[in-house]
């Protein structure tokens, strides 16, 4: 048999959960609301940098044992539940037969830290002039050791196979966007081309961190004002705002889906994923690149462009002068970037354009813009396809392109 | 019958051949080197010296201490040892041209963040006195340190191998915790299997003792303290094993289709024959007492490879030393081989090397590819007291010249994420 790409890879399932709400149908509300969506900004706790906190979750609705839920950092958590939502929603959560055989993909980052100990530690360390005594003495005491576990990247999937009992395979790519893009990707991969049936593919981003806000302040990616729409930041500095969230899918091919009588939510025609070194114009170059490798897979019908820009530069104004230029060439499409309201979470945040893309095609309308600047544009257009299009804050470009399903 | 048909496995899917490896261990730079010093049964554990372990349980590692990375963290030391690996590989390949590999990375790194001396260094700059916090952390970092964030980013010991390299696409970081080498080879393998590319690059680095990582390991009580001596506290199989040793080392090879491989007229080291995982979903740190996840490991990857338990010649244990792990792989061999379990050579790398840990799968891969080229088997070291509820031959304490055409090689994480590889020597 065998193993070159050959058939359509069906999104069966979704758990999105966000500052939005959690599943579908509350996202689907919160984008379509009265008077244009609007965003749950959190602008006290971590000031002067604004986040996108996590919507309140009844953990055991997803997460029954305490236990499992008291070995698990916030991260973990939020995406053991979307995990879990995603199953719910696909229609295997009880069927142990089926995620037996679900292949994982997750993408995570991970080293939540206990930020009370590392000050206090941190602090001592200033006054003593026994840095190595001081460090060996303090972390032996003062770690938990169950936290090693929380901050493993590859404990999310852990964790997803002890509580949900998904277990045909288990990987956990890292490295910030590249890892979300490249985990669709190769599940799209193995799916179309028959090395799996079925797989769960996501991850989760915790932003109401201080240890994750520091490692991209050392890079100044950060936006420290009110909130602003990615693109209305441009005029007034730049900056990410960074959103907790969840997402996985489940991607079937149409075989096993139809075995089992379940209906697809959309289609995920292609995924595609490169490196450059972002010169100027580099990504540009990328994406126009990309754009044509997914050219065939366009259909005749209407197509929007779900856009990642992250608010940071200097990738976001060179993705809005690429995003005008492809307007240009196709007038019919219509541009939204979701950063602007749920925010930009990191690993997660491919899956999580991927999943609004196939809700929004699933609908067959679009949400209304958020931007005074005039990229988006529009209001309740009707839509058949999305291609999302991701530059990560700092390296990683990826392209996917999702259809209504039939 | 086509004419390629001899490049296509038993399943219809391009067979794939390693033609260059590297590898950097505690025990040296370089295939020669190591193979030497594995096969003499040395050890290369030793008291660690790179930080103070003064009060810790455990003192000892198998560090690598000739590879500079000034000042030390985790991701410079990592991605110095997988630079090493990587070049030697390359080069043991000859192809693509200098900073041009044809194909894609799969890297295996140990989880990155910022570590103790950079936020220090933070700190220091705006307030030397302390008290500090988060929030002077964060001032600090609003100066911009573009170097920090681009060392402490997860894809950044990636982004400079595939810079330095040229191999093409995103380079794929990954993690399945003690299997993540043997996962780096698998996706490797699946990608070349879809037609995706002819080559790819998979490597598997880890240079990450530090204290802080050290007392993690130690604090769930995995990490041997037989820290006299130093040498002989890995002890994989033996009744009064303790735990594993923490190390370091990277490995690299470089896979191609063989029919890409024979086409250039490369030299072919072996076949990957086949690659099985198995996620256990019972507990984060122990395996199921049934042993269903890592037994189903075995079975799918000499599923995948086309071959029966009776065409193995080796097992290259996963053998980490600690009680748990040994019990639990004696378990799944005697399912999976059975009777044939008891007189079935498998042996433990890390008895000498200790557990490479994010590297250990692609450590352990090069090892098993020398294995079959060199017709001889490395010890287990260390087995002066065999424990009687592992009855295996271990080759015991010396290595053993053996005709090896096909050997299985295990990785099983902590998260329960198991990985079996099956390598073999080239056709006739």
């Amino acid at each position: 048999m065998s193993e070159a790409p050959h058939r359509e890879v069906l999104v069966t399932g979704i758990g999105l959960v966000s500052s939005l709400g959690e599943g579908l149908d509350q996202h689907w509300s919160a984008l379509t609301a009265e008077g244009g969506p609007r965003p749950v900004v959190d602008t006290e706790r971590f000031a002067p940098y604004p986040v996108h906190p996590i919507v309140e979750l009844d953990f055991n609705q997803q997460i029954p044992k305490r236990g499992d839920q008291r070995q698990m950092e916030p991260w973990q958590r939020i995406g053991t539940y979307a995990a879990g939502l995603a199953l719910d929603n696909a229609g295997i959560k009880d069927m142990p037969a089926v995620l037996e055989r679900t292949d994982m993909i997750v993408a995570a980052g991970g080293g939540e830290r206990d930020v009370e100990v590392d000050s206090a530690v941190l602090t001592d360390l200033l006054s003593t002039n026994d840095a190595g005594r001081l460090l060996n003495e303090r972390l032996s005491s003062d770690l938990r050791p169950t936290l090693f576990l929380a901050q493993l990247p590859n404990l999310l999937a852990g964790n997803i196979s002890i509580v949900h009992k998904v277990t045909g395979s288990s990987r956990t790519f890292m490295g910030e966007e590249a890892a979300g893009i490249d985990a669709v990707r190769t599940a799209h991969a193995r799916v179309a081309s028959g090395q799996s049936e079925i797989c769960l593919v996501g991850g989760s981003y915790n932003a109401e961190r201080l240890d994750m806000l520091l490692l991209f302040e050392l890079g100044r990616y950060l936006w420290r004002d009110d909130w602003l729409p990615v693109w209305d930041r441009l005029a007034r500095g730049s900056g990410m705002i960074t959103g907790s969230m969840g997402a996985f899918l489940v991607l079937e091919s149409p075989g096993h889906a139809e075995a089992r009588g379940a209906t697809a939510v959309a289609r995920l025609d292609a995924v595609v994923s490169d490196r450059c070194t972002r010169g100027p114009g580099a990504a540009a170059d990328t994406a126009r690149r990309q754009l044509e490798m997914m050219r065939s897979r366009l259909g005749a019908g209407r197509t929007a462009v779900f856009s990642g820009a992250t608010g940071a530069e200097p990738a976001t104004s060179e993705e809005r002068s690429y995003l005008t230029d492809v307007l240009a060439g196709d007038g019919g499409m219509l541009v939204r970037a979701p950063a602007s309201l749920i925010g930009h979470g990191l690993e997660a945040q491919f899956p999580a354009l991927v999943s609004l893309a196939a809700l929004t095609a699933s609908r067959g309308k679009l949400y209304p813009a958020t931007d005074s600047t005039g990229l988006e544009t529009g209001s309740d257009e009707s839509v058949d396809q999305i291609l999302v299009n991701l530059w990560g804050h700092w390296r990683g470009e990826g392209m996917a392109l999702v259809s209504r399903a039939g | 019958m086509s004419s390629s048909s001899g490049y296509r496995d038993s399943k219809g899917r391009p067979i794939v051949v390693v033609t260059g490896m590297g590898i950097v261990t505690s025990l040296g730079r370089g295939r020669d080197d190591n193979w030497k010093a594995l096969t003499a049964g040395r050890s290369g554990i030793h008291a660690i010296t790179r930080f103070p372990t003064e009060g810790l349980r455990t003192t000892i590692g198998g560090t690598v201490d000739f590879v500079d990375a000034e000042p030390f963290c985790a991701p410079a030391l990592s991605e110095n040892l997988a630079d090493i690996a990587v070049s030697e590989a390359i080069e043991q390949s000859v192809i693509g041209s200098k900073g041009d590999f044809p194909g894609p990375l799969f890297i295996a790194v140990a989880p990155v963040e910022m570590e103790w001396p950079q936020r220090e260094e933070l700190a220091r700059s705006m307030n030397p006195d302390g008290p500090v916090d988060y929030h002077t952390l964060l001032q600090a970092a609003r100066k911009g340190r573009q170097d920090l964030h681009d060392r402490f980013v997860f894809g950044g010991v990636a982004e400079t191998l595939a810079g330095r390299y040229g191999t093409k696409g995103s380079p794929i970081s990954l993690s399945t915790a003690c299997a993540s080498g043997a996962t780096a080879i698998q996706l490797g393998v699946e990608a070349i299997r879809r037609g995706e590319t002819d080559a790819a690059l998979t490597v598997g680095t880890d240079g990450s003792v530090h204290a802080e990582a050290l007392i993690r390991f130690s604090l769930l009580s995995a990490l041997s303290t037989h820290n006299e001596p130093p040498e002989g506290a890995s002890r994989p199989f033996s009744k009064n094993r303790d735990g594993f040793v923490m190390a370091e080392g990277a490995a690299a090879l470089v896979l191609e289709s063989m029919e890409h491989a024979r086409a250039r007229g490369a030299r072919i080291l072996g076949v990957m024959e086949g690659a099985g995982e198995r996620a256990d979903s019972f507990h984060r740190t122990r395996s199921n007492p049934d042993g269903h996840a890592t037994i189903a490991c075995l079975e799918a990857a000499l599923d995948d490879a086309g071959v029966t338990p009776d065409d193995v010649d080796y097992i290259n244990a996963h053998g980490t030393g600690t009680p748990e792990n040994d019990k639990m792989e004696y378990l799944s061999v005697h399912t999976v081989f059975g009777d044939r379990a008891a007189s079935l050579p498998i042996s433990s790398n890390k008895s000498m090397i200790g557990h490479t840990l994010t590297a250990a799968g692609a450590v352990e891969a090069v090892f098993s590819l020398m294995t079959i080229a060199e017709g001889r088997i490395p010890p287990t070291i260390n087995y002066d007291v065999p424990d009687p509820a592992i009855p295996l031959d271990v080759v015991p304490n010396t290595a053993r010249d053996a005709s090896v055409r096909r050997v299985i090689s295990n990785s099983f994480g902590f998260g329960g994420q198991n990985v079996s590889l099956v390598m073999a020597a080239e056709p006739a």
